[in-house]
């Protein structure tokens, strides 16, 4: 008797009452995890916002929880950092702008056009002439390995003995490959770990007067985040009906114009999460970076990590204010932009 | 008066003309001298020894020596860790997943053999073999293992936990429930913030004495207990500060699958009186499924790549317990021993492309093939 009453208790608690709504018990559990996975998030990021507001002694003497309550706020390190000190903070604050925006408005430019590109037009690149590449290439860093020649005069000679032989027996050869290939040598680009290649880009940057620029890092990161553009891109690119293009072609309109003014708008919730995405990994960027500048073109996270090295330990109050004001944009910006995100515009290029 | 006109038009004609060349030509070229020059200029660093001189450097090829001394010389420790015998315990593993492996290449055999598939996996049962032998040798022999070991074990582990939190919240946040944009928003935000501050934020979050949590640890009796010294503690602590970054991408991109997923088979399903686990394994799973292979594809990948968490929790240690293989080639470079730092990432990428190829045709194709058909 008891049981069955306790199991009908049971029952009610987590029986849905209706298709489409969730049981007592049921949205009990669901509610509770989620306002603990909430406080995951954001407790981390409470803690950083108050420990900017503490000062030294607060900081070492043990955990206070509570402005107000357990300590008194104050705005030394804002005011260190953002009022007498501010030269620093706000150059690589700059850069950060800077180079964030730049590079991810040339990647979008550069990705879409290329994903609009492999999307509508066949490619035939012949695979002899993409082996003679490599071939010459090869011969032409070997020949800067052996008779140290200048390289950037090698790889010119490389180029224009290539160029020289597509024209002449390129058209010999039969096999070629596809746009499905050069899609896919694209974005397999994202599988290389930057640590690979970044040693090479940092001499040849040395080489070209080029180290601690802009421009250094914005080629660098442009180059890092294409293939990521691209994919996502190819997949929106292929979702727009073509009879829109079509028409506009047979009007006249040359194939730029299609993409500025036809393509391009008809893309526009891919391209907002896409720039959004390519925005905070150009934001947040750290180990290019590291490589790539050390004073003029220093970047915030830079800026954050250099807090590390000074004499009086760790300046945790004055790091913190620096991880607030890296934050607080990215935060705003994502909140604005939720609904791209949420409308799961992502997900149609995952799911391939 | 019109020349300059008729030579615009005729700009523009071969312009159009070229279109076709133009609109992919920047992205080509870009990936040829940032990617594929330095990935070759790499190679010949990585074979050679390198000395930076004053405006100047000078190269000595030195074939696989650089290799070589990772695999058997003075930075096997390193690399590959400690060997010192191993346990049996650790030969029983070897020798069951080299059966297991075995048993795989005779089954595919068995059922199609294409030659140049048959060579994907044997390249793929080689490196797995391998691995399983390190992962024997040091850890199930109570040795301590190399960097290459810990990138491992930042990838599985970050990954399983991501995949495991990342698919729960979306679970959740597909119930019918109120304000789930909020919820969205909330869980969203870490994936924006820079590694950097994520690391410095747990080192904070982590210390015994001074950080918030400190009374709990004083309650547990681990007051003095410094995770920033113990290796596990410190790995387990930087797989946390990753896995908390990463879990809103998983999620985000989980949830909107959800989301597209028909609701008719499973409010059928309900009707019928089917539990919400059997809903979930037979409905919902399959369906989610191929979306699920392709975001843990896109984790393995950028997985491989952490440096800049070990570097600001740990700086790598203690020791070398918590330094991925990028922040080993880092330090290298850092060092100025280049043709090491570029063997190193050389190594990376060779196991980062093995291990991601075979996911990707052996999980991740199948799935998406299943979904297709």
């Amino acid at each position: 008797m008891h049981n069955s009453r306790q199991r009908s208790f049971f029952n009610r608690l987590f029986e849905a009452p209706a298709i489409g709504k969730m049981a007592p018990g049921t949205s009990l559990i669901v509610y509770t995890l989620l306002l603990c996975w909430s406080l995951v998030v954001l407790f981390p990021l409470y803690w950083v916002l108050i420990t900017s507001f503490k000062s030294a002694v607060d900081v070492n003497s043990g955990p206070v929880y509570l402005p107000w309550v357990d300590f008194q706020p104050s705005l030394h390190a804002w005011r260190e950092l953002l009022v007498i000190d501010y030269e620093d903070t706000l150059r690589s604050y700059i850069n950060s702008i800077v180079i964030a925006l730049f590079s991810t408005t040339l990647c979008i430019i550069v990705g879409s056009m290329a994903a609009y590109a492999l999307a509508r037009i066949t490619y035939k690149p012949k695979f002899g002439n993409i082996l003679m590449f490599v071939l010459a290439m090869i011969a032409g860093c070997y020949v800067v390995w052996k008779f140290g020649v200048d390289w950037k005069l090698s790889i010119a000679v490389a180029v224009a003995i290539w160029f020289f032989l597509v024209r002449s027996i390129g058209r010999f050869f039969t096999r070629s490959v596809g746009n499905g290939d050069i899609l896919f040598w694209m974005i397999s680009q994202r599988i290389l770990p930057p640590i690979v290649t970044v040693v090479p880009i940092y001499m040849m940057f040395q080489n070209l007067r080029m180290l601690d620029t802009h421009m250094a890092l914005i080629l660098t990161y442009t180059v890092v985040n294409l293939p990521i553009v691209i994919w996502l891109m190819y997949d929106f690119m292929n979702s727009i009906p073509i009879e829109l293009e079509e028409s506009a072609q047979l009007d006249g309109a040359s194939r730029f114009r299609t993409f500025w003014e036809i393509v391009l708008p008809l893309a526009k919730p891919g391209l907002a999460a896409t720039t959004l995405l390519i925005l905070i990994l150009a934001w947040n960027e750290y180990i290019l970076a590291v490589f790539l500048s050390t004073s003029k073109a220093q970047t915030i996270p830079i800026l954050v990590s250099a807090m590390n090295a000074g004499e009086r330990g760790i300046l945790w109050w004055s790091m913190c204010v620096v991880i607030v004001i890296m934050i607080l944009p990215v935060v705003f910006m994502a909140v604005l932009l939720q609904r791209f995100i949420s409308k799961g515009v992502l997900l149609g290029a995952v799911k391939g | 008066m019109n020349a300059p006109r008729r030579r615009f038009a005729r700009l523009s004609e071969w312009l159009d003309q070229q279109s076709s060349t133009l609109f992919i030509t920047p992205a080509v070229v870009l990936i040829l001298v940032f990617s594929i020059f330095p990935l070759l200029a790499s190679l010949i660093i990585a074979f050679s020894r390198f000395r930076l001189r004053a405006g100047s450097y000078q190269v000595r090829w030195v074939g696989f020596r650089n290799f070589e001394k990772q695999f058997f010389g003075s930075e096997q420790f390193h690399f590959l860790g400690t060997f010192k015998g191993m346990s049996l315990f650790g030969w029983l593993v070897a020798v069951l997943v080299g059966v297991l492996l075995l048993y795989w290449l005779y089954r595919y055999c068995r059922r199609q053999f294409w030659w140049l598939g048959f060579i994907g996996r044997i390249i793929s049962a080689l490196m797995f073999f391998g691995l399983t032998l390190l992962f024997c040798a040091t850890l199930l022999s109570g040795h301590q293992f190399g960097t290459l070991g810990v990138t491992l074990f930042y990838v599985f582990a970050g990954c399983s936990l991501q995949f495991a939190i990342g698919l729960g919240l979306a679970l959740l946040c597909a119930q019918p429930i109120h304000g789930r944009n909020f919820f969205r928003v909330i869980f969203f935000i870490p994936l924006m913030i820079t590694p950097i501050g994520i690391g410095y934020a747990f080192r904070m979050l982590a210390d015994t004495s001074k950080g918030p949590f400190s009374p709990l640890w004083q309650w547990v009796g681990l007051g003095d207990f410094s995770w920033s010294t113990d290796p596990w503690a410190a790995r387990i602590f930087i797989v946390i500060g990753d896995s908390w970054q990463w879990i809103p991408f998983v999620f985000i991109i989980l949830l909107a699958a959800l989301e597209n997923i028909p609701k008719d088979h499973q409010e059928a399903a309900q009707v019928d009186g089917a539990s919400g686990w059997q809903i979930f394994r037979e409905i919902t799973w399959p369906q989610l499924m191929p979306v699920a292979a392709t975001v843990m594809l896109i984790r393995l990948i950028e997985a491989f790549k952490l440096v800049d968490l070990p570097n600001i929790m740990t700086a790598g240690g203690p020791g070398i317990a918590t330094e991925s293989m990028s922040l080993h080639s880092y330090f290298a470079w850092r060092s100025l021993d280049l043709g090491q730092s570029a063997a190193i990432a050389y190594l990376l990428l060779f196991v980062t492309v093995v291990l991601c190829v075979s996911f990707f045709n052996y999980v991740v194709i199948g799935r998406l093939r299943n979904s297709a058909a």
